[in-house]
């Protein structure tokens, strides 16, 4: 038990980027995430595993200091929240388009705008479809748990190493500010030169040696044929993680007739509908996509032969749905709930939802 | 078990740290906890609220529409989470600066005069552990025991010589909190 700690989400993406070997972090404070760096400052990395923590003057410097400390082959990472993220939206571009490991943390707030501050999920459409230009995608993870913003960062940085696409942790103001229980990851040590060299240093621009030539990390083609080849070899990517790295989980869906979708956030307060739906008979169950891209299609699609219909909810106005619907491809009916604007939906509104959109059709 | 609270009053009044407490105890007891603040732009004066779960099986949402107990520290609190409380369930509520009392009568209710009881001992900052002593009382969910195991992981390790203090205004909340209404 003595590894069981009381913290909050964002808290808790510090305490993971440490211990994962993070070699630096970059940021620029924005509520609800603030307590990300402020953790980091107070735990003072610098001092104990040499990881870089800086307060960048805003988010275009931060997340160009991400693509910097990534050209060499590190662990880097930035965290803000919905307005701050459309700041970065370039740098993640650039990222894309050179091919480069990194995590980002989004910690959703409503908007658009300047919005307010308590939780949204109204960035799915710029997290999943491209919020830069250029056809990129990015490996995007969406945590339900304190727990899971632990394990994500980790999970995260793994991912994004193995492909060379950028991550992002799709979290909002709820599980960023909540506080639940947590077991922190064992720590690791940050990566020494050599194994950058050794694991990384067909790309990276660390440790050129006499007699190997430069690694040069540009997003920059000048022909369009050398482009359309890396758009190729991006999609060709993303195509492997699409067929690799699905990840979701199934609540009560096993005999299901009536099928909630919901990820992050919403997939918590949809649990306790299916719970107090199940005391009344009701055979209703919920998938909950955990990689929001890749999207778990195939098994939503797979679901449509079981159940009579579905019905998504979403703290945005109907992001998600479209890929759910995409998915069903018209086999059954898809509706759709959400709230906006930092509104956190109750299990008992969903519910009434659920009797007049879906229940008696 | 599962216990959905809300302590609700003024910032300052220590509302989040006694629910960070009471969640460090329970999970002390072995208990799954969540604990969701109010976060919005709230300063010390202001209102501010937060909702733990205590409860012996994952919890699913962390927000509540309604609560089994409502621990309320001033007017507005009280105002807004009355009618929150669910039928049967419990409303703890601190008297001082109060001039509309609870008036629901399918719930327990009970007043302690938690700032007078601060004063007398000494200090007014453990206002927010005699509240922590009336919940016991009224809600026996959690033991003295876990309580200061809670404290103590909640507390920096440069406050524990406070952990004593603090336990005594746990017994001085338990003694004083009167039941002025039951089902």
């Amino acid at each position: 038990m003595s590894d069981v700690k009381l913290l909050k989400g964002n808290e808790v993406i510090a305490e993971a980027a440490i211990r994962c070997g993070c070699d630096g972090y970059f940021g620029y404070p924005i509520t609800p995430q603030s307590e990300v760096m402020e953790t980091l400052m107070e735990r003072a990395p610098w001092n104990t595993t040499g990881m870089v923590v800086l307060q960048a003057e805003s988010e275009v410097a931060a997340i160009n200091m991400v693509y910097g400390g990534a050209c060499c082959g590190k662990k880097v990472m930035t965290s803000s929240s919905s307005p701050g993220v459309s700041l970065k939206q370039e740098g993640i571009s650039y990222l894309c388009g050179a091919e480069l490991p990194c995590l980002i943390v989004n910690v959703q707030r409503g908007g658009p705008g300047l919005g307010t501050i308590q939780p949204s999920q109204a960035d799915y459409f710029q997290t999943v479809k491209g919020g830069g230009h250029g056809d990129y995608k990015l490996i995007v993870l969406a945590p339900n748990s304190v727990q899971e913003m632990n394990d994500f960062v980790d999970l995260g940085f793994e991912l994004s190493f193995k492909y060379r696409v950028p991550a992002m942790i799709l979290s909002d103001g709820m599980i960023g500010q909540m506080m639940e229980k947590v077991t922190l990851s064992p720590k690791k040590p940050r990566r020494t030169e050599e194994e950058i060299i050794k694991e990384d240093g067909d790309w990276a621009t660390t440790g050129k040696t006499a007699d190997r030539e430069q690694n040069v990390i540009t997003s920059l083609a000048l022909k369009a044929e050398e482009q359309e080849a890396t758009n190729l070899r991006l999609q060709a990517k993303y195509k492997e993680i699409q067929e690799n790295e699905v990840r979701y989980e199934t609540y009560k869906a096993d005999d299901a007739e009536y099928l909630l979708v919901a990820f992050g956030s919403c997939s918590r307060i949809c649990s306790k509908t299916v719970d107090t739906a199940r005391e009344d008979g009701i055979k209703l169950g919920m998938i909950r996509p955990i990689t929001l891209f890749p999207f778990p299609t195939k098994q939503i699609k797979e679901f449509a032969k079981q159940v009579k219909g579905f019905m998504t909810v979403e703290m945005n106005a109907g992001q998600m749905v479209e890929d759910v619907r995409l998915a069903v491809n018209g086999e059954k009916p898809v509706e759709f709930y959400g709230r906006f604007g930092g509104i956190i939906p109750s299990p008992e509104e969903i519910r009434v939802a659920l009797e007049k959109q879906l229940f008696n059709k | 078990m599962n216990e959905e609270i809300i302590i609700a009053g003024f910032g300052g009044q220590g509302v989040l740290s006694l629910g960070k407490i009471i969640a460090y105890s329970g999970i002390m007891e072995g208990k799954e906890v969540s604990w969701m603040p109010s976060y919005g732009p709230e300063m010390r004066g202001g209102t501010c609220n937060v909702t733990v779960i205590i409860s012996d099986n994952k919890i699913s949402s962390p927000v509540v529409q309604r609560v089994d107990t409502a621990v309320v520290l001033n007017q507005q609190a009280l105002d807004k989470f009355e009618e929150e409380v669910k039928e049967g369930g419990t409303l703890i509520y601190d008297p001082n600066g109060i001039t509309r009392h609870p008036e629901r009568k399918d719930i327990n209710i009970y007043k302690v005069d938690a700032a007078r009881l601060a004063v007398e001992l000494g200090n007014p900052k453990i206002y927010n552990m005699i509240i922590m002593g009336a919940i016991l009382k009224a809600r026996p969910i959690l033991n003295d025991e876990n309580v200061e195991l809670g404290l103590k992981k909640s507390l920096p390790e440069r406050h524990h010589k406070l952990i004593p203090l603090n336990m005594e205004a746990v017994k001085s909340g338990s003694k004083g909190v009167e039941q002025v209404h039951s089902i």
